[in-house]
């Protein structure tokens, strides 16, 4: 009978939910700090950062300790999948929430406009315009507030397997076209598929969709564009790259499947971004870490485009030791820290100066990527950004499995987006 | 669950005062427990409502044993329902409910809207869908539950080396908590890792896109729930089966009767009561069964594996800002489901005879 309440335990899950939030009126200030300035504490950091970058994370965080010693950093890795949902249930219900998240730049300004993100203080949010990348300091900001500190950015590329491209004669392909010419030839040759994409995040839906130089919302005008003519384009061709058989995909379990098939040479290229970088190196295929190529992501009909993403670091409104934390963000987001995920992870850099530090300038996966990240997409930051991505999901794996035509996902995923963002045309 | 609850605890209490107004012996003989009441409790005078005075007294430990049960499933069932409906006939969401985080206050804005959360998911050809696959998949698997616990059950229900162990093996999948197997399942399932196609492709058979297809992915819900539940029918229908008296059977014997004739005229109506009840309990489960959904497929690929409580977590809990108030209505148009359900199987039941 336990499970036969679940309905009702729904309502009440949700009733709770609606009720609990309020009530504890913290104080919010600084109480983590003493008198003398000094910081202690504890501060909660969750990291969405994947297995092969967690452990380099957590080092980096601990290191705080060093200094500032009264302050106790709690690393707690959040899968990035999950982190969305428990980082909001942590918010709303206040008990167990993390001082520090590291946010999706896709979900900063939700969080924010619905309360959940502390201001950064005024010399942080000087800093951020001063010395940051401006795209990625663009993400950190709702409303003309500064709520966020920018981490890491990144863009996406087309990984590919040198040996696996030479021994099949093709050279790293530019567009989608080409890309079906080199997996024939690459199958023909070793028999392995040619392009591993990812079926079941919409996100690797976007680079398809700007190359058909379309978008899923224009946020100035208040348009939604998944529906029109470039966006039905964007759903064909990733459907036509699954039944061409150029790419190989799954609706379940794609991040896992796609590394291990690109790092076993099951396929030879896959569009992927700086965050799979050191586990990619992690396969049979990259033990010599020269035969993992780069190239910028194949082009549609109009042009080749990728996202701009990346993490950035917040601070929550109720933590209750909000100068620990807000020390916490800036020294992760400090200029050393960054150059040593560079270095370790080959992940880009907020900072602008430390571009100019020697180990960055010398990491192969930098100097491709930063020229792509400045070339690259920058999103609408509205709040509901990130609510996109979900129904977006539903249609973009239900048009390349075949479950649905190119034209009806674009329309359903239009209609879905009309739902979510009132308004809007 | 709550509606069976308060109707047995009316029952309970009518059940108690029925008999006693009634017969005038017992309620003379009480008559001095009463007056012991009234004056313990202090001088109220007793005129006025004598008959709920005398039930308060005569049968005080009664309500006082009730009393905790009744307030603890009005706090965590009672009051949640109501503030779950009455949500429901709001525009709450994440964004305008009140509450204060920190340096952040948040006003209250949401207001009663009625019936429109009803009116516009009832419209919306998605529950529709989903109450169709929810049906479909609630059928199935509870049919080939039923199927298979109750062959199960009739192979184990005689004398025959390492039956013990047999029993063990069965009972295993219940005893593994559920999201383990769910888990153990998506990996086996896998496309291109998945130990199921490797043994296909080593039999030469091509791979079955297990979750990667709306129609293998159904199926494979359907296997995982089923696999989770036969257990538990099994062990249902065994109890049920050792409690028929072997004498009928071996009546039966003597007559002639072949062991199909025993198994349909001896074992089904012997087993009645105990099926029913399990196949009730199996079909409010699986109707709900949020888990196995979840984490196997998250309603996908798309939305084809989506039920109807799936669909509620995902307005709750996956687009932001969370709605609060479609969700409430989806859960409590799940209730009324569930609850008409319960409703037409009693009945079903009683028409037959039976009644619990």
């Amino acid at each position: 009978m336990r499970r036969g309440i679940a309905a009702t335990a729904l309502v009440a899950a949700l009733a709770l939910a609606a009720t609990a939030c309020g009530g504890d009126t913290k104080d919010g200030g600084n109480s983590g700090a003493k008198a003398d300035g000094e910081l202690s504490g504890t501060v909660t950091w969750w990291d969405t950062s994947n297995d092969a970058e967690k452990a380099s994370f957590q080092k980096l965080a601990e290191a705080f300790t060093a200094k500032h010693p009264k302050v106790t950093v709690k690393y707690v890795n959040v899968p990035y999948g999950d982190a969305q949902n428990k980082v909001k249930n942590a918010f709303s219900s206040g008990s167990e929430a993390p001082d520090v998240i590291r946010a999706d730049v896709g979900w900063v300004a939700d969080f924010a406009s619905l309360g959940y993100l502390a201001e950064v203080p005024a010399d942080t949010a000087k800093k951020v315009d001063a010395e940051f990348l401006p795209q990625a300091a663009a993400s950190g900001k709702y409303e003309g507030k500064t709520y966020a500190v920018p981490q890491v950015i990144d863009t996406m590329g087309l990984f590919y397997n040198k040996k696996m491209l030479a021994d099949a004669g093709v050279q790293p392909p530019k567009t989608l076209e080409e890309v079906k010419t080199a997996a024939a030839a690459i199958k023909a040759k070793t028999g392995k598929a040619g392009l591993y994409l990812r079926g079941d995040d919409s996100y690797w839906f976007l680079p398809l969709i700007y190359g058909e130089g379309g978008d899923l919302v224009d946020a100035k005008t208040k348009t939604v564009t998944v529906d029109n003519a470039a966006g039905v384009k964007a759903f064909k061709a990733a459907r036509d790259l699954v039944t061409s058989g150029a790419a190989i995909t799954n609706a379940t379990d794609g991040w896992t499947n796609m590394q291990t098939a690109f790092k076993s040479g099951e396929a030879a290229m896959m569009i992927n971004g700086p965050w799979a970088v050191a586990d990619s190196y992690a396969g049979d295929q990259f033990k010599d870490k020269a035969n993992l190529g780069i190239a910028a992501v194949p082009a549609g009909s109009v042009k080749a485009g990728a996202p701009q993403g990346g993490h950035d670091l917040a601070v929550y409104a109720g933590s209750k030791n909000i100068a620990a934390a807000n020390a916490f963000v800036d020294y992760m987001t400090s200029q050393e820290v960054q150059v040593q995920s560079a270095k370790e992870l080959s992940l880009l850099p907020t900072r602008t100066a430390a571009y100019e530090q020697p180990e960055v300038k010398s990491s192969e996966m930098v100097q491709f990527f930063k020229p792509a990240v400045d070339k690259a997409v920058e999103r609408a930051w509205i709040p509901e950004n990130g609510s996109l991505f979900e129904p977006l999901k539903v249609e973009y794996t239900k048009a390349i499995t075949g479950a649905s035509s190119p034209e009806d996902a674009a329309k359903a995923a239009g209609a879905e987006f009309r739902k979510i963002l009132k308004g809007w045309k | 669950m709550a509606a069976h609850t308060s109707q047995s605890v009316a029952k309970a209490a009518d059940g108690e005062t029925g008999p006693d107004a009634g017969s005038a012996v017992r309620g003379r003989s009480r008559r001095t427990d009463g007056n012991a009441g009234a004056k313990a409790g202090g001088k109220s005078g007793g005129s006025n409502r004598p008959g709920l005075k005398r039930a308060l007294a005569t049968h005080w430990y009664a309500w006082a044993m009730i009393t905790p049960v009744v307030l603890v499933l009005g706090v965590i069932i009672g009051w949640p329902l109501v503030r779950g409906v009455y949500l429901s006939l709001t525009d709450a969401t994440e964004r305008n409910v009140g509450r204060t985080i920190g340096v952040n206050h948040i006003e209250a804005t949401y207001q009663f809207i009625g019936l429109d959360n009803y009116a516009e998911v009832l419209a919306d050809p998605v529950f529709l869908q989903r109450l169709v696959w929810t049906v479909t998949w609630t059928v199935a698997c509870v049919s080939v539950t039923f199927a298979l616990g109750l062959g199960l059950a009739t192979l184990l229900n005689r004398e025959f080396k390492g039956r013990a162990a047999y029993r063990m093996a069965l009972i295993l999948p219940w005893a593994v908590p559920g999201f383990v197997s769910v888990f153990a399942w998506r990996f086996l399932f896998n496309r291109d890792n998945g130990i199921l196609n490797k043994i296909l492709e080593g039999g030469g058979i091509s791979a079955v896109p297990w979750l990667d297809d709306p129609t293998w992915a159904k199926i494979a819900v359907i296997a995982v729930n089923v696999w989770l539940g036969v257990p538990f029918m099994m062990v249902a229908l065994l109890g049920g089966m050792q409690s028929i008296p072997g004498e009928l059977y071996e009546a039966a014997e003597m007559d002639g009767a072949s062991p199909w004739q025993r198994f349909r005229h001896i074992t089904l109506p012997g087993l009645r009561t105990v099926s029913m009840t399990v196949i009730l309990l199996s079909t409010i489960w699986t109707f709900n069964m949020f888990p196995v959904i979840f984490l196997l497929t998250r309603g996908g690929p798309g939305d084809s594996t989506e039920i109807l409580v799936t669909q509620a977590f995902r307005e709750a809990f996956v687009t932001s800002p969370r709605d609060f108030a479609v969700s409430a209505t989806w859960g409590v148009l799940i209730l009324l489901l569930l609850t008409m359900f319960a409703l037409v199987y009693r009945r079903s039941l009683r028409k037959q005879g039976e009644v619990w």
